[in-house]
């Protein structure tokens, strides 16, 4: 009986923690705004937003490099480089945009929001606000959570821009691509609706996803050294997953069968 | 004798850990009440209860005859502005100097322009012994600075109560010496009630008013430091002369050790 007991209690405890999550985000989106948290939420924009800048970028230009790479090689044995435009626009507007930024963000934000919001707690400065009639959700969650869900859009927009110059590097200044072929082919199949603004509200839903899993993990982490690792390896692994999970059922509901 | 705060029959439980079974103390206006008991007795846990962080199972915590844990959030964090804790690791904000960390509550619950909070800031740092630090981070400070860096941002709002949890765990004498003053003198000066939770018999014994003892779930035994001295309670004297044997047992309960190592049944 010991394994129904087992799974059991991991239910029990999954079901609590889901209320606890939920509980936090509440608090956390419907605590009565207060101008001093503008100041807060800005300097959090650029703790998760600026400082996530580089690698960003740099993953950015990589990706859209590989991807004029690859493309070429297989559109151009149908004889479809002028193609290349549309092809490496449309994989990182749709997918690679949204999905690799909000990894990436899990990795490098969310992972740095967890351990904050961890030791936080284990050195009992979360209890100190609230001893000081201070709420923690409004003082130091909600700030994170807006800056978070603020940010990854437009980090997601800056990666896909930066992936179709990177594209245009490789499949233009490099392979010989015709540009005005890469820029107007790109610019007549692109959708503004269809295309960017799905890309955009996929990384809006991934952006409350990772933020919410990030800070809700750091917020109920076991106040130890053991606890706060642990917990940021889990908010890398189950945002990894819950973006990935999400992504499909997004990608269905926005390009799926009509 | 007027009573700040009032802890009536309550019970308190940790998952299936029973942490206080009925204890009943009551904390005097204007005094320096110390709780002891031997290390994971719960003494900070009583601290957050009183702090309306955690909710007893049953009875009740009153301060200023009001309950805490029946008043609504609203009133609860209004009544918190009145009491403040100094907690064993100063959980100063370390993204903060000294000065933004003392001046921290009094920007989050006051209107006040900065120039007289850097004035109200200088003072309270001045009462500790710590304005030429004000610039420093806390990660500059030793324990016993970080100590008193958090003291003077606990007295910051001027509170009716002050609760400090283990104030003279890990100091050297001299900063024991500094805060075994500094709780006293603070105390008297700006008419504080004052709880202080520690382990450390001999400080208590000259500065706290009134104590009570817990071990066992339970008050084992209160009164002034010379009541405490004289009791003839086998418990507290283990406690104040720190036997390592006697009704608190050295060994944590065990099976017999022939049983455990002969794998003899009992």
């Amino acid at each position: 009986m010991n394994w129904v007991q087992h799974i059991g209690r991991q239910t029990i405890g999954r079901v609590a923690a889901c209320g606890r999550a939920g509980v936090m985000l509440f608090g956390a989106l419907f605590a009565l705004p207060s101008f001093k948290n503008i100041p807060l939420t800005i300097r959090q924009l650029y703790v998760v937003g600026v400082q996530s800048l580089a690698i960003i970028i740099v993953s950015g230009v990589f990706i859209g490099m590989v991807m004029a790479l690859q493309g070429y090689t297989i559109l151009t044995d149908y004889g479809a480089e002028g193609s290349l435009g549309p092809m490496v626009a449309l994989s990182l507007l749709r997918e690679l945009g949204p999905v690799v930024t909000a990894l990436l963000f899990a990795g490098r934000a969310g992972s740095a929001l967890t351990a904050e919001i961890g030791l936080m707690k284990a050195t009992e400065q979360l209890s100190s606000l609230e001893m000081m009639a201070v709420d923690p959700l409004r003082r130091v969650v909600a700030p994170r959570f807006w800056a978070g869900i603020i940010a990854m859009p437009m980090l997601a927009i800056i990666f896909s821009a930066v992936g179709i110059l990177g594209g245009h590097l490789v499949g233009v200044d490099w392979l010989g691509v015709d540009a005005g072929s890469y820029w107007s082919i790109m610019q007549s199949t692109v959708d503004w609706d269809k295309d960017v603004i799905n890309g955009v509200i996929k990384s809006l839903v991934f952006a409350l996803v990772v933020t919410w899993i990030a800070i809700f993990k750091g917020y109920d982490s076991i106040p130890t050294s053991e606890g706060i690792s642990q917990a940021t390896t889990q908010t890398v692994v189950f945002s990894s997953l819950a973006v990935l999970g999400l992504d499909f059922v997004l990608t269905a509901l926005m390009f799926g069968i009509e | 004798m007027d009573y700040l705060v009032d802890v009536n029959n309550m019970t308190f439980s940790r998952g299936d850990r029973l942490i206080y079974d009925g204890i009943s103390m009551r904390v005097p206006k204007g005094k320096i009440t110390a709780v002891m008991g031997p290390s994971g007795i719960g003494k900070t846990t009583l601290l957050k209860l009183i702090g309306g962080q955690l909710e007893p199972d049953h009875g009740d915590v009153t301060f200023a005859g009001e309950s805490i844990h029946k008043m609504s959030r609203k009133a609860l964090y209004k009544t918190r502005r009145r009491m403040s804790m100094l907690f064993q690791s100063g959980a100063l904000f370390t993204d903060m100097s000294v000065y933004d960390n003392v001046a921290f509550p009094l920007r989050e619950h006051t209107n006040l322009s900065e120039s007289v909070i850097a004035t109200v800031v200088a003072l309270k740092l001045q009462s500790v012994g710590l304005r030429g630090a004000a610039k420093m981070m806390p990660s500059e400070l030793s324990g016993g600075m970080a100590r008193r860096a958090a003291l003077a941002r606990a007295i910051a709002l001027d509170p009716d109560m002050i609760m400090y949890d283990e104030p003279f765990a890990g100091q050297d004498p001299i900063s024991m010496g500094v805060l075994v003053k500094l709780i006293r003198e603070l105390n008297d000066a700006l008419n504080l009630t004052s709880i202080v939770v520690t382990h450390d018999v001999t400080e208590v014994l000259t500065i706290a008013d009134y104590i009570y003892i817990l071990a066992d779930k339970r008050v084992i035994g209160e009164g002034t430091s010379q009541q405490i001295q004289d009791s003839d309670s086998e418990l507290v004297q283990q406690f104040l002369q720190g036997k390592a044997d006697g009704p608190v047992p050295f060994h944590y309960p065990a099976e017999s050790l022939s049983s455990a190592f002969l794998g003899e049944s009992d």
